[in-house]
């Protein structure tokens, strides 16, 4: 008896020592930093291919604006924006890949809402693309708004995401019956919709113009003018790294702050000598601002170069794919959009 | 003494090795979950679920709590685990016995389908159901009636429904024919054994099971209508039916699927109880001049029983696991609607899977519990 409570004592000890050691590695400043640094690529999470978001080529190479964030992220804390490992994630997989620690930065299109935030454990860092639920239907079936939905009409859409509450939301205030039938990937939901199971098909307006360019023949679909939500989509990291929250934040902003002031990935060396002092900040010809997060200063001037500005993203992964040629809300505040982002100074 | 400690200790350090991982495990996930502000609790089961789900056997739908999803999936995990094992139990038995017949024909094309069905992963089956064959079905509008009134669609198989007055007499009825059965059949093997006498137990019981619950719709004010699916447009190209039952194309091919793979190894438990019975057997049976029917029914069956029962249990146990299976198609089983959508909608990683878990294991441990009660039973009882 004796011996079993000097065993039980010992492994109490044990326990309490790998506490202790664990919740004094949690405590140093920005760990998600280091561990990059010292591993050489950014981990970043992505959809398991939506065009003009994150989408992989035949070769493996991954191009989107949600890429593009992560791609900045490598530029500023490794001086390459190739250095990124994609992971990619349904929709389902996605949060517990980032809480688990298997991704440090979850960029795919995911929405912005109070209870991801505060609830499980995740940080949202901004939006980079202001999106809204809207329907899919077959132009051949002359429906031309979503007034003309009638009880029993059957929608296709991705489980685990908002898509399925606002849809239930929008057919319950309107009183009509449907059948929502919910896969797990968004190929799935497109092949099912496609086949003529569902009679639409919902989700994001931006994910609807993008899957349509999959379909078997895209020009029988229409997208519904409806929004039936907000969605604003940004890059999301694990709660408890202040420091690797603003490196993220900060560098999805100098995108976006880039544009503003007209300096894209050709003509960023030459700005050095601007005589305006927030563009010589942008590209780290005045201040400190890398300092802050233990970068040196031209972490804002490599994303620029490397990745390029907000715009130049948006126009080689969505404009110019033909997806959504129309900035719409994607616009900058000076231009009638609301991207605004805080000054970098 | 030393002995005693020499036999005891490895156990006690085993027990204490094990509750360590454990215990390093839960503080582990306990820090890292307080580190992201996450908390533990079981408190968002009540909470409003607003999610809906496609297809359930219990009213259902946004307003209802979490816990309310948990138990849709539960039944849905439940029903398509008990339409399949019917299914490969029937098939199973075709098929098995069907290997061991005398007809070139019939023996081998039984051997091709078990080859065929149990060497192509399961997974594939599902998707090949779903998305090759029930694919090739028609559009609603399309669709010729089966029976002249159940259709076949890509949306789903449309049946009548059922409606009926006084059901609970209709119900008493067959709960008076269950009652009956059991107390003739006792009654005839009490009979065979004082006397000798063999009564035709199962014709009695087939009469009693038309006879009695037909009365009741002559004198019990028993009545059934049927509620016909009407084909109904819901835009210039697009129609549903409605009125009648529609059985999900998901559901349909999660049966087939899962029913056509294992029956193909229930079909080698035959076969394998029926082979080891003895020649012997037969021959001595025959011997003392009982008939073949008599032959397989009171001495090759009862025996070869013993053999086929507990390898055909773990075949309904793999069976109900791999409905899980069901998440790849959207039927919206367990894992799709309380381990998916409940997961992402709640972010409680941790409860819901390890709820989910138990799940399973209480399920498999039922149907094990029930298989051996019944191995139980049909074992050589020794006097």
């Amino acid at each position: 008896m004796f011996n079993i409570i000097k065993k039980l004592t010992s492994f109490v000890a044990m326990v309490a020592v790998l506490f202790a050691f664990t919740t004094e590695a949690m405590a140093k400043k920005s760990k998600t930093l280091k561990n990059t640094q010292k591993k050489g690529f950014v981990r970043c999470g992505v959809s398991q291919g939506l065009p003009g978001f994150s989408n992989a080529d035949a070769s493996g190479n991954w191009t989107g604006v949600d890429v593009d964030v992560c791609r900045a992220v490598a530029a500023a804390v490794l001086g390459d924006a190739n250095k990124v490992k994609f992971t990619p994630l349904s929709a389902k997989e996605r949060f517990t890949a980032l809480t688990s620690g298997e991704i440090d930065i979850l960029s795919r299109n995911t929405t912005w809402t109070l209870s991801r935030d505060a609830d499980i454990g995740l940080t949202f860092v901004g939006v980079n693309f202001y999106d809204g639920q809207g329907f899919m239907v077959r132009k051949n079936s002359g429906i031309t708004s979503v007034n003309q939905f009638k009880n029993g009409i059957s929608a296709c859409t991705n489980i685990g995401t908002t898509t399925e509450l606002n849809m239930r939301d929008f057919f319950n205030s309107r009183g009509i019956s449907y059948e929502p039938v919910a896969f797990e990937k968004a190929d799935e939901v497109v092949a099912a919709y496609d086949a003529g199971r569902c009679d639409t098909y919902t989700t994001d307006k931006s994910g609807l113009a993008a899957q349509r360019t999959k379909m078997k023949n895209p020009d029988e679909h229409i997208v519904l003018p409806e929004t039936i939500s907000k969605e604003p989509l940004g890059p999301v990291v694990r709660q408890g790294d202040a420091v690797w929250e603003d490196i993220v934040r900060w560098s999805l902003n100098t995108m976006i702050e880039a544009e503003e002031y007209g300096i894209t990935s050709s003509n960023a060396d030459s700005m050095k000598t601007s005589d305006n002092p927030a563009i010589k900040r942008l590209v780290g010809a005045e201040g400190e601002l890398g300092a802050a997060f233990g970068l040196d200063n031209d972490w804002s001037l490599r994303i620029i170069k490397q990745v390029g500005n907000y715009g130049e993203s948006y126009k080689r992964n969505i404009a110019d794919p033909g997806i959504l040629p129309d900035r719409g809300p994607n616009q900058l505040w000076t231009k009638g959009g609301i991207l605004y982002v805080p000054p970098a100074r | 003494m030393n002995n005693k400690i020499k036999k005891i200790l490895p156990q006690i350090i085993t027990v204490l090795f094990v509750l360590g991982i454990f215990g390093f495990f839960t503080f582990n996930a306990q820090i890292n979950m307080d580190n992201r502000g996450i908390d533990f609790g079981f408190g968002f089961l009540t909470q409003e679920s607003s999610f809906d789900v496609q297809f359930s056997l219990i009213e259902y739908s946004g307003s209802h709590s979490y816990a309310r999803a948990y138990l849709v999936g539960l039944l849905n995990t439940l029903l398509v685990s008990f339409i399949s094992i019917i299914f490969c139990t029937i098939l199973g038995v075709i098929f098995g016995v069907a290997r061991l017949s005398s007809n070139y024909l019939i023996r081998n094309s039984a051997a091709w389908y078990v080859e065929f069905f149990r060497n192509i992963p399961l997974l594939l089956q599902i998707f090949f159901w779903y998305y090759a064959a029930l694919r090739a079905l028609p559009v609603p509008e399309k669709a010729g009636p089966w029976f002249g009134v159940t259709y076949m669609t890509i949306k789903g198989y449309y049946i009548p429904s059922f409606i009926w007055t006084n059901l609970d007499i209709f119900l008493y009825s067959i709960l008076a024919v269950i009652v009956s059965i059991i107390i003739i059949s006792t009654y005839a093997k009490k009979l065979q054994e004082n006397e000798g006498k063999q009564t035709p137990v199962f014709f009695i019981s087939l009469g009693l099971i038309f006879v009695l619950p037909a009365l009741t719709f002559f004198i019990g004010g028993v009545s059934l209508d049927f509620g016909i699916p009407v084909l109904k447009q819901l835009s210039k190209t697009s129609y549903v039916f409605e009125g009648g039952i529609g059985l999900p194309p998901e559901l349909i091919a999660l049966v087939l699927a899962l029913s056509l793979y294992t029956s193909t190894f229930v079909a080698e438990c035959v076969r394998a109880g029926i082979q080891g019975i003895g020649k012997g057997q037969k021959e001595a049976a025959a011997s003392v001049g009982l008939t073949p029917n008599q032959i397989l029914k009171l001495v090759v069956m009862p025996q070869a029983l013993r053999i086929i029962i507990p390898p055909t249990t773990n075949q309904y146990l793999n069976l109900t696991k791999n409905s899980s299976l069901a998440a790849a198609i959207a039927y919206p089983d367990l894992v799709l609607v309380f381990a998916g959508t409940a997961l992402m909608q709640t972010g409680k990683a941790i409860e819901i899977v390890s709820i989910t878990m138990l799940t399973y294991l209480s399920i498999s441990l039922a149907i094990a519990a029930i298989m051996n009660w019944y191995n139980k039973k049909i074992e050589i009882k020794e006097k």
